[in-house]
């Protein structure tokens, strides 16, 4: 226990694999039917989804009301080279040419409206995001309005894990690196930062190049999983489904979406039952909570999987390290 | 003495308002500066144009380091930090919400960078820098006399440790010519005198020049070697405390005010 690395890998890692487990167990013998699978994938590709956004917009103070483009552009390039390459190393080359391809457009449209000081980016990711789809809607290569078909599966409960845990822990290490304090520091007072040295371009294009990447990453997710995509699916209305985890959350705490992701699943799963309420009593679900907890759920602070591994490392007294990242 | 700061014909005017004009200013290696006058005289408005905030409508500024001469004129302000030149503001602006340590590290951790990869991977770099910057950030706060609220927030800090917590986070910049914007202000007088000896300090410790803005007439005139008055955007008077003190056009521009 002396080493902290292997701390770290004992308190956080065993309740992570336990996680692992149990879904697994819970797909060979059968209890977890193809229904639940789907929230499950629903669930982390929203996590993704959620947890790069909140990068972007609460804890570097932008605004982005197009995540769903990002989506769109990760979703159609897995896609496309999936069906040409139906290999593992065809999916993986997919999904990183689908992040990467995100992250560039990104890159192109965060440099020239990041550099004002105000909510341009807002207007411009949304204009972008409707480019894209419309784009979609009309391109041969995409198959245009009728969607995407027949993208071999490549998505399953592994990759899931692998690709989730993954992009969570590095959105997390991005944030606790001075990379991520200059974005935090940006948010908190654009003046003051620029006045100790903090080149706020670069900061906020690098916090919404890195959270266009890992949109990229969640629309491959989505692709591979459910190997039909259509344009309509990454509308603006799946931008504020986004939204509305990383507000529901808490701006500026990655537990917060986590924990907002896995509620809002939680929540519609439950609904089903009610179908024809069922968007009511959800909108009235989320009307009560921002009533009530404005500032989201977590706020802006952080709930670490310690917690849940202090239970297996017998160690109960020792002490918390300070939570640097808000 | 080599100047290490020229101000010639600095101008900015806001609409039809010549906020500054024709301001021209001269700060020698290792000066201590005042530039004092009434509210509105445009103080802060020549700060906010030498360090970048507002591009200048006319003039120049040429600032030098180590015998090379760099024109800051328009440059954004984090080019004019990472030149040298570090500031604080009349009104706090600390990153409120996080920690003392975190303001001082964001500011020190500009002269050390690891590349991308090694933040996202947590690489070998990344370990040795940030322990390098926390490092250096404690020993800046252990200085100041702010390394026991380490932890605390930043608003939560009483409001004289706040403005000891800009000035840290200034000099976390390495500079060699600070401004400081009224750094007494909303002080007691024996937090002024406290003040007062720790400014003094900082210029041996880190060899500094210092410019800086100030109303508590008792600290402009105990600490500054030369004083620059300003006056609707105009520099009216200039020299030494006592010659600025007895300069009618100066006593005139406080209405009567002693000083």
């Amino acid at each position: 226990m002396a080493n902290p690395m292997v701390r770290t890998l004992l308190t956080r890692g065993v309740p992570l694999l336990l996680l692992y487990a149990v879904v697994l167990a819970g797909l060979n013998l059968g209890l977890i039917d193809d229904y639940l699978m789907a929230t499950i994938a629903t669930l982390c590709i929203n996590i993704v989804l959620a947890v790069s956004l909140n990068l972007i917009t609460g804890f570097t103070g932008q605004f982005s009301l197009g995540h769903a483009g990002f989506m769109a552009i990760g979703a159609y390039t897995t896609g496309l080279i999936t069906i040409a390459v139906p290999t593992v190393p065809g999916f993986i080359a997919g999904l990183l040419a689908g992040g990467l391809l995100a992250a560039l457009v990104g890159f192109l449209i965060g440099l020239p409206t990041l550099r004002l000081r105000g909510d341009y980016l807002a207007i411009a990711t949304l204009g972008l995001a409707e480019i894209i789809r419309i784009l979609l809607n009309n391109v041969e290569f995409t198959n245009g309005a009728a969607g995407l078909a027949g993208i071999p599966q490549m998505m399953d409960w592994n990759w899931f894990f692998i690709l989730t845990v993954g992009s969570v822990l590095l959105i997390r290490n991005f944030l606790r690196s001075s990379h991520g304090r200059n974005a935090i520091a940006v948010r908190e007072d654009e003046i003051a930062a620029e006045s100790i040295g903090v080149d706020a371009t670069r900061a906020k294009v690098l916090s919404f190049t890195v959270g266009a990447f890992f949109g990229g990453l969640a629309g491959g997710m989505y692709a591979s999983y459910f190997y039909f995509i259509k344009p309509d699916t990454f509308g603006f209305l799946k931008s504020i489904d986004i939204l509305v985890i990383v507000v529901l959350g808490g701006l500026g705490s990655l537990s917060g979406s986590v924990i907002a992701a896995v509620l809002l699943a939680a929540i519609s799963t439950v609904l089903q039952q009610f179908t024809a309420v069922r968007m009511i009593l959800y909108a009235l679900l989320l009307v009560i909570i921002m009533v009530f907890r404005p500032q989201g759920l977590m706020g802006s602070r952080e709930v670490s999987l310690r917690i849940v591994g202090r239970l297996f490392t017998r160690k109960p007294t020792e002490p918390d390290e300070p939570e640097a990242t808000r | 003495m080599t100047d290490i700061l020229r101000v010639d014909m600095l101008t900015r005017h806001f609409g039809g308002l010549a906020a500054v004009s024709n301001v021209g200013l001269r700060l020698a290696e290792g000066e201590l500066v005042g530039l004092i006058g009434p509210n509105g005289a445009g103080k802060t408005t020549v700060f906010n144009l030498l360090t970048g905030v507002y591009p200048p409508s006319a003039g120049t500024i040429t600032f030098s380091r180590d015998g090379r001469e760099l024109a800051l004129g328009g440059r954004k302000p984090d080019v004019v930090c990472r030149a040298g030149i570090g500031r604080t503001f009349q009104n706090i602006r600390l990153f409120k919400d996080l920690t003392v340590l975190e303001n001082v590290e964001i500011a020190l951790q500009q002269n050390h960078r690891y590349s991308l990869a090694a933040s996202f991977f947590r690489l070998p770099p990344f370990a040795r820098t940030e322990a390098l910057v926390r490092e250096e950030s404690m020993e800046l706060l252990a200085l100041m006399g702010l390394a026991k609220v380490a932890g605390e927030q930043a608003r939560n800090l009483p409001y004289g440790d706040q403005r000891h917590l800009e000035i840290a986070r200034a000099l976390a910049t390495r500079p060699t010519l600070l401004l400081l914007d009224e750094p007494a202000a909303g002080m007691n007088p024996a937090e002024t005198a406290e003040l007062t000896g720790l400014i003094a300090r900082l210029r041996t410790e880190f060899g500094l020049t210092i410019l800086l803005i100030e109303h508590d007439m008792s600290l402009v005139m105990k600490i500054c070697e030369r004083i620059y008055v300003l006056d609707h955007g105009v520099v009216i008077a200039s020299g030494s405390p006592g010659e600025v003190r007895a300069n009618p056009r100066v006593i005139e521009a406080y209405l009567g005010e002693e000083v």
